[in-house]
């Protein structure tokens, strides 16, 4: 369904974008109308905000493994710096201003810094898929449990990533444990393997100069140095 | 109330921490301070999970849109404006948004079909009741749902914690085209005032 954005009724579209529940191209609308209106901007930021509170009613413990999956590919990832507004060239922009005040009064009185505050899912690759997509990648694959373990490498990118299929779980309270062994032959510890149908996790540490990676079995929370022989080990070809 | 969660007792780990704390948190995750990430991760991953269950269904592909979530969460902190809203409204909008993002692309033409299908069942009225959990928090969301009219209720419900959009709503409820919109605005308001929700600003 097509809206025409200048129809009045478009403010009415507030609640409907706050939760998520606009097509795409009426999203796209809405956020143009938006820009333009501080009325419907506040609306949408007060009604997400209820919206949040009724999902206090639908609290359910994610699974333990979820977290330190997370944390370990969060390592991999760099956050981005603030949004620094450009320093505007004085005459430049009082050019600009003439130029466009007729056309643009309304706009720019609302439009200076909003953002949606959400982005689309597709656009940004996971740091896994940006290792296995690299083009310098390499793969190595070997057996664990009844399962496949594939890690992935890019020199390039420093990057390693581990993607496992059917692998069955640790023995209780124990959880697999990752390293990357260094040019001194050192294992340091990269992150965890999830077991299950199908998993996959960003290591962290330098992969460019690893010379191998293995998996250990080891207590829960993991170790700082493997306090047992690898259950599954690759090396690395140069 | 015998079932209410026991009162945290100065342990900062339990519970949520308040929002200014958190987001306080989401400013040193910005500065890559792990830790901080950590207790933001903590105070709320069960909304963030519940929420993206509710959405997607399966347990699997809702600790995805967790994950993917919080990952975004991680690399978006400096971006929170504390002035929009809480840090907790911030990032169960984007666990929202990643898990209605999931449900519409990947599935959309079996969705679209159990749509119909729903359209030709009886929508439950009881969802939020029978999964809520027994704490003072989701006893004040049950209590504010209350007051809504039953339309409204149901409106929000299938698009906020189902994931359809307005126009599958007016299918669902049938309602005439283009009038699922305003019950949703309408009742999300009245939750608004009804929770107090927003007054701060
Ligand atoms: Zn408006």
């Amino acid at each position: 369904m097509s809206i025409d954005p200048t129809r009045a009724d478009i403010h009415a579209l507030s609640g409907a974008y706050a939760v998520d529940a606009l097509d795409d191209i009426e999203r796209a609308e809405f956020e143009r109308h938006l820009t333009g209106c501080p009325t419907c901007r506040d609306e949408v930021d007060d009604l997400r905000e209820t919206a949040a509170a009724l999902a206090e009613a639908t609290s359910v413990e994610p699974p333990a493994a979820l977290r330190e999956r997370l944390l370990a590919e969060i390592r991999t990832v760099r956050p981005l710096p603030p949004v620094v507004e450009p320093a505007a060239h004085p005459i430049r922009a009082r050019r600009r201003w003439i130029a466009l005040v007729a056309a643009a009064a309304v706009i720019a009185l609302g439009a200076v810094a909003w953002h949606p505050w959400t982005s689309p899912s597709p656009t940004q690759l996971t740091a896994v898929a940006q290792v296995q997509q690299a083009p310098d990648a390499q793969h190595f694959t070997t057996h664990l449990d009844g399962g496949t373990v594939t890690v992935y490498r890019s020199v390039s990118l420093d990057r390693a990533a581990l993607v496992s299929r059917d692998v069955g779980a640790a023995p209780d309270g124990k959880v697999y444990q990752v390293w990357l062994q260094n040019p001194a032959g050192a294992m340091v510890p990269a992150g965890f393997l999830q077991p299950g149908s199908s998993a996959s996790v960003a290591l962290s540490g330098e992969a460019a100069s690893a010379t191998a990676a293995g998996i250990t079995v080891e207590p829960a929370g993991g170790s700082p140095r493997p306090t047992s022989d690898p259950v599954a080990l690759v090396a690395f070809a140069s | 109330m015998n079932d209410l969660r026991p009162v945290p007792g100065g342990a900062p780990e339990e519970g949520a921490p308040p929002g200014a704390d958190l987001a306080a948190l989401l400013q040193r995750s910005a500065r890559g301070d792990e830790q901080a990430f950590a207790a933001v991760y903590d105070a709320l991953s069960a909304k963030a999970y519940g929420l993206a269950l509710r959405v997607v269904r399966d347990p699997a592909q809702a600790e995805e849109v967790v994950q993917e979530s919080f990952l975004e969460v991680w690399r978006m902190a400096s971006r929170y404006e504390a002035d929009r809203g809480s840090a907790a409204a911030w990032i169960l909008t984007i666990v929202h948004r990643r898990a209605v993002d999931r449900v519409r692309s990947a599935e959309s033409a079996t969705r679209r079909d159990a749509a119909y299908h729903d359209r030709n069942q009886p929508v439950s009225h009881d969802e939020t009741a029978e999964a809520a959990t027994a704490s003072l928090e989701a006893h004040r969301v049950r209590s504010a749902l209350a007051t809504l009219t039953p339309v409204q209720r149901e409106a929000v419900e299938l698009a906020y914690l189902r994931g359809y959009t307005h126009s599958e709503v007016a299918r669902m409820l049938d309602l005439p085209v283009g009038t699922a919109k305003t019950r949703i605005r309408d009742g999300l308001i009245r939750l608004r005032d009804t929770m107090g929700v927003g007054s701060l600003r």
